[in-house]
């Protein structure tokens, strides 16, 4: 299958050059919160993935019956239904990660990245590049997560994936965890940091004066 | 009283819904450019949170919860578990109740509504509601605890908004590299009032 531009675009932009969390500014919050450890990260760049992909096609396929003012409902029905789907799913496979998550994974109800996808983009594409817009937009979200879980693990426990890298101190080896990357603070910086880094490569992404 | 205070000092300081929890930041970063947007939101958010906190808090405990239908007396009714649903429930109760305030400001309260007017339809998509509903839930408050929780942690939420605000209009003065200026700065500002905030869970 030979994919169109248009196509192409939707799914390779929001990756980098349209990413969700540092250029559309959406669904920070839950960005921030579960990026402790690479599990969670993983697990919720899979379950916004899978929740933006499907309420995109879901959208796209009724786009044309909607009638304009109650769109919103509509889409939100769509996204809550795929979010209990989650949410159920990962209570009955992985009830510890589901502690772990809280209320993380009901909040994708209101992560504005879905509904900003469903309302920017599904409302008025096809279901194919719908499917694909989503798809893009969660693994952009998902792999600002895993960059900024990445280093809040390993600096915050010495630890990847719970796979210890560099031994603690309290188990005998020699690194000395730093308490700040786990607490609060060390999200916002870390995202800040990373959005510096992108406009200062990207000179075209920087505010004007 | 000790216990209000208490929940006080949570729900606005040690458990900031958007420096400690990061609820609410999608907004929280969009609207704090001026201290007086700041304010009309978190004005807003303050009262819808202490509104549809204690409201959800019912359908929970009377409606949702397993065996919360015992109430009815029928026994078909006292063993459903429709817990479930809350996710969808709550987010439908707090649409309803955003506009149902939305129309009432309009209808007997017009200036409130000209100040509060545009950031309503904004607070149904804010996670800091959503948030503060799921919170209840988790941690299972009683109808008093969650009209206070909902109340204190809407004000935190304003607080820190309003405060974020006024540093940012202060930045406008200064001299911030060009790639961290705007949401990069914002981020790092956050981060240090977060870090203000967490001095208090020491209390």
């Amino acid at each position: 299958m030979k994919l169109s531009e248009t196509s192409k675009d939707s799914f390779l932009k929001p990756l980098f050059k349209n990413n969700p969390i540092f250029v559309q500014i959406l669904g920070v919050c839950s960005a921030l919160a579960v990026t402790t450890s690479l599990k969670t990260a993983l697990t919720m760049a899979l379950a916004v993935t899978f929740v933006t992909a499907f309420s995109n096609v879901g959208v796209a396929l009724i786009r044309k019956v909607i009638p304009g003012s109650i769109r919103m409902i509509v889409e939100m029905t769509i996204i809550a239904t795929l979010v209990i789907l989650v949410d159920q799913l990962i209570k009955a496979f992985s009830y510890n990660l589901s502690k772990q998550l809280s209320v993380y994974v009901g909040l994708i109800i209101t992560n504005c990245i879905v509904m900003g996808r469903a309302e920017a983009f599904a409302i008025k594409n096809k279901v194919s590049d719908s499917l694909l817009d989503g798809i893009g937009n969660g693994l952009g979200y998902g792999a600002v997560l895993l960059v900024v879980a990445f280093f809040r693990e390993l600096f915050g426990f010495g630890k990847l994936f719970g796979i210890v890298v560099f031994p603690t101190v309290q188990n005998g080896g020699w690194y000395v965890p730093n308490g700040l990357m786990v607490t609060a603070p060390a999200a916002f910086f870390l995202i800040g940091g990373i959005i510096w880094l992108v406009k200062t490569c990207n000179k075209e992404m920087q505010d004007a004066e | 009283m000790e216990h209000a205070l208490s929940m006080f000092v949570q729900g606005v300081f040690t458990q900031n819904l958007a420096l400690s929890l990061f609820l609410g930041m999608c907004t929280f970063l969009a609207v704090s450019k001026k201290v007086s947007a700041a304010f009309g939101l978190g004005i807003a958010v303050t009262v819808v949170q202490a509104i549809t906190v204690p409201v959800n808090c019912l359908l929970y405990n009377y409606v949702l919860r397993a065996g919360a239908l015992s109430w009815t007396g029928i026994d078909a009714l006292a063993s459903l578990d429709l817990g479930f649903l809350s996710f969808i429930t709550f987010i439908g109760v707090i649409a309803a109740l955003v506009q149902i305030l939305e129309m009432t400001l309009d209808r007997f309260f017009p200036p409130l509504y000209n100040a509060l007017g545009v950031f309503l339809p904004l607070i149904t998509v804010n996670c800091a509601i959503m948030g503060g509903s799921l919170f209840m839930q988790q941690r299972d408050y009683s109808l008093g605890d969650s009209a206070l929780y909902g109340l204190f942690s809407g004000m935190g939420w304003a607080f820190a908004i309003v405060i974020l605000a006024g540093i940012r209009e202060k930045l406008e003065y200064s001299h911030v590299p060009k790639g961290l200026r705007g949401l990069g700065v914002a981020f790092m500002t956050a981060g240090l009032l977060a870090m203000a905030f967490m001095t208090f869970s020491g209390m």
